[in-house]
């Protein structure tokens, strides 16, 4: 199944929850609406075949609304495509339902992002921290944590 | 009467058989481990925070320090990447390709080795350990000659390469190929017959097709259990559809297996190897975008455009127009990817690294719960992890 076909079928069966599809230098990116995300998640892989999560990231987009997004890279083993899956979470409300019931990759993947990013993840069976220590205060990778660490001068950059 | 009292033991961080800073508690019961928690993170650096703040060109040494065994696995995952948000994957020359493809089939023999020595060793068959090191140090020397560097090579550039090959270097790779499979057969001579080596690793460590997919194993991890999947093959990159090779698929599920799977395929990148050399045709090895990449030293001082663009290169970098691109490839121990988020500004807005040792380290408990504890060692040697990349 090519991956517009995907997409048809995506759109034919879940209608308002896809908000967005692009297309940039061949690759599609699909924006869901984050409450639907284990519904469309399941069936992307049952029923056409997206059978493997290569990632699962999240991208601060600070000064937007919603702030967050979490980014699901999918892959077809069977036909080889490519299926980036995109939902966006509030600021105020930092928290998606986990998909690791659907991939157990994203078990590991999610920890990192909750650890990384801030971004908490309902009824993961494992939520801790996983790269930093545990009494870890904050989430590096947010735009508003200085590269240089919360306790120095924040970073101008060199090219400013 | 036995005592049926669950103990709890610390591997790691310092034990020597973990590849790295890597630390496992273990439950067990006598000698059965029950379960197998691993920890990580005690070689965490921020890669990804620190590619926010430099430009795409300076990220690039950043990637060396990743799998520190496979640099140029890492240089070729991320250039791609940016030369796909940049739209000019089509641009770069013949002899780059080929010379990426070459020196990326040396790199996977080079990662292997190591996976072959330290696995060994970790068993106690401690001989292969010293045979493996005396090919790798050939490559390493390789490595020195192109780069000046022997492990962090940084040699793929945006747009090409960072220099072309040294003078008769051609030939010294041809004749490390040539006798590379002879070495294999040592390897196989002192191992693949062993009691003692099949005793430790048949049926262990078994993980299913169904098991290894879904916890997002990669790599001949991967097609150890069956899985014949290549990322070389299935999604060809940087001209890898014009070389003739098989992908190696073995259907054991255990160590065993993916120990064949790796020794074969060190065979199959000593072909590409060779068929990379007999394309090596002289060429340029930068593609012609002025300003994505850094000029000829000889333009920077005799012509102003090469003044200029060297100097706006280096000072403010290229800005890539606004959008994402995900991009893996291929490497020794599995699906290495970069995700990159453009905003249109000369840093990368985000960007997101798939570690392929991170995600088959996912799949350690499972394949080491319920078996001896003695097999956590070879489980740990049979993914083939690094912990640079694990950490980030």
């Amino acid at each position: 199944m090519s991956v517009q076909a995907a997409v048809d079928k995506l759109k034919a069966r879940f209608g308002d929850t896809v908000l967005e599809i692009s297309e940039f230098r061949g690759e599609t990116t699909v924006v869901v609406k984050k409450e639907e995300i284990v519904a469309v998640c399941t069936f992307l892989k049952k029923d056409v075949g997206f059978n493997f999560l290569t990632d699962l990231c999240g991208v601060d987009y600070m000064g937007q609304s919603p702030r967050f997004m979490v980014v699901y890279q999918l892959y077809n083993i069977g036909t080889h495509t490519r299926l980036r899956i995109k939902a966006p979470v509030a600021e105020n409300d930092a928290r998606i339902e986990t998909v690791s019931g659907v991939w157990a990759t994203a078990n590991w993947l999610e920890r990192e992002c909750w650890d990384l990013m801030g971004i908490a993840f309902n009824n993961h069976p494992d939520p801790r921290r996983i790269l930093l220590p545990e009494d870890w205060v904050g989430h590096p990778l947010r735009k508003d944590y200085p590269v240089q660490g919360p306790d120095r001068e924040p970073y101008q950059g060199r090219l400013q | 009467m036995a005592n049926l009292e669950i103990m709890t033991i610390n591997m790691g961080p310092q034990h020597p058989s973990t590849h790295g800073v890597l630390q496992l508690v273990l439950e067990l019961d006598g000698e059965i481990v029950r379960k197998a928690t691993p920890h990580i993170g005690f070689l965490h650096r921020g890669v990804e925070k620190l590619a926010e703040h430099r430009t795409y060109h300076q990220v690039l040494p950043l990637t060396d320090r990743l799998d520190y065994l496979a640099p140029m696995h890492n240089n070729l995952g991320y250039v791609l990447a940016v030369e796909k948000l940049l739209g000019i994957t089509d641009a770069i020359p013949e002899r780059a390709q080929v010379v990426r493809v070459l020196l990326a089939e040396l790199t996977r023999i080079k990662s292997h080795l190591v996976w072959l020595a330290c696995h060994a060793l970790d068993i106690g068959a401690m001989t292969v350990f010293i045979y493996c090191f005396r090919e790798r140090e050939h490559i390493m020397n390789i490595y020195e000659k192109i780069s000046g560097a022997r492990m962090t090579s940084n040699y793929f550039r945006v747009g090409g390469l960072s220099a072309d090959l040294p003078a008769g270097l051609e030939q010294e790779i041809r004749t490390f190929v040539n006798d590379m499979p002879g070495h294999i057969k040592t390897y196989e001579g002192l191992l693949t017959g062993n009691k003692i080596w099949q005793k430790r690793i048949q049926g262990v460590g078994v993980i299913s097709a169904e098991d290894a997919i879904d916890l997002g194993v990669t790599g001949p991890s991967l097609r150890g259990s069956g899985v014949d999947w290549d990322l070389r093959r299935d999604q060809p990159y940087s001209g890898y559809e014009n070389y003739d090779f098989n992908v190696i698929v073995e259907d054991g599920c255990d160590t065993w297996a993916r120990y064949h799977a790796r020794l074969k395929e060190m065979h199959e990148s000593c072909k590409i190897i060779h068929q990379a050399l007999d394309k090596l045709k002289p060429g340029p090895i930068l593609a012609d975008a002025p300003k994505i990449v850094l000029p000829p030293k000889q333009d920077v001082v005799n012509t102003i455009e090469g003044l200029i663009h060297h100097f706006k290169i280096i000072t403010e970098g290229f800005k890539p127009e606004v959008g994402e691109v995900y991009v893996g490839v291929e490497n020794p121990k599995g699906e290495v990817g970069f995700y990159l988020v453009s905003d249109g500004s000369p840093r990368p807005y985000r960007m997101k690294i798939r570690p392929a040792s991170f995600i088959n380290l996912q799949a350690l408990p499972k394949m080491c719960e319920g078996s001896m504890i003695a097999d956590v060692v070879a489980v740990i040697g049979t993914l083939d992890i690094v912990l640079g990349e694990i950490d980030r």
